[in-house]
């Protein structure tokens, strides 16, 4: 595990480096400097916003819990499966990363609306309908969310082998013993990263919110939806928002960054 | 190596797009000479018009007829919110001609120091209701959208279709209890189209325009709430002379009958 002695880093690399690094953070000052600081107590503690910032971290917090839940296992299959056509379940899992949000939200509009078969099925069972309340709103983000999550554990666990998992099994080890003794101590690193990255897109989910969830105060509507409504007549308070979202997403990745969010990449 | 030959091109391509951007930009200021066409009109080259979404269907056809009755002009469109719009102009975007779905942002663009003259009024609108085909729920009036059961999906108050909304509630002490607040009014009859929402509160010109796929209900509360739509030609405009022409001809008679059409008020 120790790292190999200091190792210079190219000067060529440098500039694009930068660049690169301006490009994330020039906008973000960008916002700063537009913004009226000395409001920002006032436009922050408006009952709206308020809601809307409860509501953010509540959903984003359950969609990560579905993303452990659901994305842990899918990642382990990925990676240790021998089943055929794992390959191409792969590039469909990452699908959410690379569809536009809108486009996500129109697809589970399809699926779980009212003339969807799966909303029609769940009308039926429970009298329910699934959009315009809180669950679409964790659906919608979980949906974006989980191959952040997927990517990284998959990656790890590709990246340390199956040596281990392979020994167990000759000690006489069931699978399900395996995977609790080997496979989840070797994932638990990334696992934070994976965490970490699930909630941070979560909390920034917006496309697939406003179409397939709606969007009402207290119900549906979460902190980029607020910003979104806000910036259709005071730009001031949308930029306090903004930054608000910004703030709570650096914490959220100061707070989770202990060792395993640099040990997920490696 | 091969990624950092990656990068490389990536940074230039970004700075070839930022460089494309800046000509394009220029170049309708720098536009050669005026050359007087047979139709009368004084210039050629592209205009461009700032339009509110509600505006889209409507202006598509009057761009056709205005380059057809101007050879050598090419008119592009902006649609989006009024208001997304007013920040664009704000921000130094170039424009030639705004025209905004409601007063207020108008009157933003105006202050703003974005405006030069005095925008028009030229068409008004109002709201209806937009119903599935054949109305299987049965909405014939504005206090009919309270029945218990139904899904309501209606614009945030934040948006002009959402004021117009606000102020039929308060003319008819009627408070609607929405499935959702859209940003946009497309956004609301998408949700009727999908069927997920029972009615939406929509304009006018919205529900005929999409005749084919929703069934409109008009109800006579909402002549309470009618929203005005001024346009203007926007100061420095890279075409000044043309958005000028653009500007009469959507107040005159061929622009009145294009959008009447689509169910636009005259001017009041």
């Amino acid at each position: 595990m120790a790292r190999p002695p200091h190792s210079r880093v190219p000067l060529v690399l440098w500039i694009p480096a930068v660049v690169a690094l301006a490009l994330v953070v020039l906008p973000v000052v960008g916002l700063l400097v537009r913004s009226d600081v000395a409001r920002f107590p006032s436009l922050l503690i408006s009952e709206s916003s308020l809601a809307a910032l409860k509501l953010s971290l509540i959903t984003a917090l359950l969609s990560t819990v579905a993303c452990v839940i659901l994305g842990v296992p899918l990642a382990v299959v990925l990676a240790r499966s021998r089943v055929r056509g794992t390959r191409l379940l792969r590039s469909i899992v990452l699908l959410p990363l690379v569809l536009p949000p809108v486009v996500g939200g129109l697809a589970l509009l399809y699926l779980l609306g009212r003339k969807g078969f799966l909303g029609i099925l769940i009308n039926a069972l429970t009298g329910q309908q699934v959009p315009f309340t809180t669950a679409a709103v964790v659906i919608a983000q979980t949906f974006v969310a989980m191959p952040f999550l997927v990517v990284s554990l998959e990656g790890a666990l590709r990246g340390s082998g199956d040596r281990y998992e392979q020994v167990a099994s000759t000690l006489g080890a069931r699978p399900w013993t395996v995977f609790r003794r080997v496979t989840l101590p070797l994932l638990l690193p990334a696992l934070g990263s994976g965490v970490v990255l699930s909630f941070a897109r979560a909390l920034g989910e917006f496309g697939a919110t406003i179409t397939f969830a709606g969007s009402l105060e207290g119900v549906t509507r979460t902190l980029p939806l607020e910003v979104y409504t806000q910036a259709e007549v005071d730009v001031d308070s949308a930029v306090a928002l903004a930054l608000l979202l910004i703030v709570v997403a650096i914490v959220v990745i100061a707070v989770a960054r202990p060792r395993s969010f640099e040990g997920g990449f490696r | 190596m091969k990624k950092l030959a990656i990068a490389v091109a990536a940074v230039a391509l970004l700075a070839g797009a930022c460089s494309a951007n800046d000509e394009a930009s220029t170049s309708p200021s720098s536009g050669g000479p005026a050359v007087p066409s047979p139709a009368g009109s004084s210039a050629t080259g592209t205009l461009t018009v700032f339009a509110a979404a509600s505006l889209t269907e409507s202006f598509n056809e009057l761009g056709k007829e205005f380059e057809a009755a101007h050879p050598g002009v090419t008119v592009k469109f902006d649609y989006e919110g009024s208001s997304a719009l007013v920040q664009k102009l704000d921000n130094g975007a170039k424009a030639d001609v705004f025209a905004s779905a409601d007063q207020a942002n108008m009157d933003k663009a105006v202050q703003g120091g974005v405006i030069d003259g005095q925008p028009t009024v030229f068409a008004t609108n109002k709201l209806a209701i937009a119903v599935a085909k054949g109305n299987p729920k049965g909405i014939k009036t504005f206090a009919d959208l309270n029945k218990a059961g139904l899904t309501v999906v209606v614009c945030a108050q934040q948006v002009p279709c959402g004021s117009a909304t606000k102020k039929v509630e308060d003319n008819t002490h009627v408070t609607l209890k929405p499935a959702s607040e859209e940003t946009d009014v497309k956004q609301v009859l998408a949700k009727v189209q999908s069927g997920d929402a029972d009615a939406g509160l929509v304009y006018v010109t919205d529900a005929t325009s999409a005749a084919d796929k929703v069934d409109k209900v008009d109800f006579p509360e909402s002549s309470g709430a009618i929203n005005n739509y001024p346009i203007a030609v926007v100061k420095d405009a890279p075409q000044a002379a043309l958005a000028k022409e653009f500007n009469d001809f959507v107040l005159g008679a061929q622009g009145k009958a294009e959008l009447t059409k689509i169910g636009f008020g005259p001017a009041q």
